[in-house]
């Protein structure tokens, strides 16, 4: 399959939630292999927007391209390319974190084998077989960190992903979410420094809409602060 | 899509061991309830019709907790956003979602029935047995397709518990009226009769059509 030059096109995206528009007239385009992070306060639409391109909810107005397809029509071949990490871990409480990824790796058609892998790299190995709800909250986070890599996605959609990580865990988890895994990656912050840095496109929304779209090079954290005024 | 419907009731199983949820629950529903038929009735055997629709009546009900605890997991877990971000057919969910069922169904009975002859049954329900799991099986079948519609349906909504019952008991009445009628011979006092194919049709063409309609609808419940 070639690979188009823009891994995520939005043009005029619109959303609602029965009269209130979350998302209105978003407009960008992400290249391929780069990272555009997305700042808002509370109910900007930041975790719309992620919903929106993982396939997970309908855009209501404009144009969507996720990895070359259009959505919603197309939803079905960019689904196991997409690896999306939202504010909940999407892991059964009672099931032990590797019956989870286990689970979810046959889902997405990954080999066993990558489950182990993905647990080592999370360092969760030796917590593997507690149920979910015996571990903390960072725990379960870097294991929902480990489901959403497990099928080596192209594409990371990752809403606030270092939250509940300590900075031992957040550095433990970066090889896979950070820059470093050369994944395109759209993700959600409330931090300016810690946001901008590591991104290529800086997103602000307000109110659902775009306040804010600029190089993050470009970008100063007192405009971030002011997205939140 | 055979490896999904697998992983699906391989992960539903687990939860079940694990949590104890459904069936033990369904399991106690049913022997409460022909306890509360032995007293309420005033009587220490019964037979035919009423033996019949005491039968079909408790496994009704009892069937309607399993419904509503269906897709609990899905939504209170995401395992719902799991499965639908995962490049796999929709209609898997479904057919796990009520083949789950159908073998919740079929351990209750296990002991359900069982505890309905010792508890109420007037006649012997060792001739009647052939023919009884015969009409088991036909009923479990239209019971899980439909609640696995009727509960899909429902989790999406804020009385779910309340809707879930609303919408599967009018819809399971041709499964409860059908499978009473074929089970009636079977438990009459002289001795178990010839099972009336007629009944058993109607059990047959309402789990065809209700599967059919449940695979034409199932994936635009999933909708957002």
């Amino acid at each position: 399959m070639p690979i188009p030059d823009h891994a995520v096109v939005l043009r005029g995206a619109g959303r609602r939630y029965g009269e209130r528009a979350a998302l209105r007239d978003v407009s960008l385009e992400l290249a391929t292999g780069s990272t555009l992070v997305i700042f808002g306060p509370n109910g900007a639409g930041k975790t719309t927007l992620l919903r929106m391109l993982a396939t997970l909810l309908r855009p209501h107005a404009g144009e969507v391209r996720v990895l070359g397809r259009e959505l919603p029509a197309d939803g079905w071949a960019v689904r196991g390319r997409i690896g999306f990490l939202g504010h909940e871990p999407l892991l059964y409480r009672d099931l032990s974190g590797r019956e989870n990824l286990r689970f979810h790796a046959r889902l997405h058609g990954a080999p066993p084998a990558r489950v182990e892998a993905v647990l080592e790299a999370v360092g969760m190995t030796s917590r593997a077989d507690d149920p979910i709800a015996q571990l903390s909250r960072g725990m379960v986070q870097r294991l929902a960190v480990a489901r959403t890599v497990l099928h080596e996605p192209e594409l990371l959609l990752l809403d606030e992903p270092l939250a509940n990580l300590d900075p031992a865990a957040a550095a433990q988890v970066q090889p896979l979410i950070g820059r470093a895994s050369a994944r395109t990656r759209v993700l959600t912050s409330h931090d300016p420094a810690g946001g901008l840095q590591g991104a290529d496109l800086a997103l602000g929304l307000k109110a659902g809409r775009v306040a804010l779209l600029a190089p993050a090079a470009s970008v100063t954290t007192a405009q971030i602060a002011e997205l939140y005024a | 899509m055979r490896g999904t419907i697998a992983a699906l009731l391989a992960k539903d199983m687990a939860l079940e061991l694990r949590t104890k949820e459904s069936v033990p629950a369904m399991v106690l529903f049913s022997i409460t309830t022909y306890v509360i038929f032995h007293f309420g009735l005033d009587r220490n055997a019964v037979s035919g019709d009423l033996a019949s629709g005491v039968l079909w009546v408790t496994l009704l009900f009892a069937a309607i907790l399993g419904i509503n605890r269906l897709f609990v997991a899905e939504h209170e877990q995401g395992g719902f956003d799991g499965f639908l971000l995962a490049p796999v057919d929709r209609t898997a969910l479904f057919v796990a979602k009520a083949l789950g069922l159908f073998a919740f169904l079929c351990i209750v009975e296990v002991v359900a029935v069982p505890a309905f002859a010792v508890l109420l049954l007037g006649p012997s329900p060792a001739q009647a047995l052939p023919g009884l799991l015969l009409v088991l099986v036909l009923a479990n079948a239209g019971v899980a397709v439909t609640g696995t519609l009727v509960a899909a349906l429902a989790i999406q909504t804020r009385a779910r518990d309340l809707i879930g019952p609303l919408l599967a008991l009018p819809l399971l009445v041709p499964v409860v009226l059908a499978s009473a009628r074929a089970t009636t011979p079977l438990l009459q006092q002289g001795g178990a009769q010839a099972l009336p194919g007629d009944w058993l049709a109607v059990l047959a063409l309402y789990d065809l059509v209700f599967a059919l309609i449940a695979y034409a609808v199932f994936d635009f419940l999933l909708e957002d």
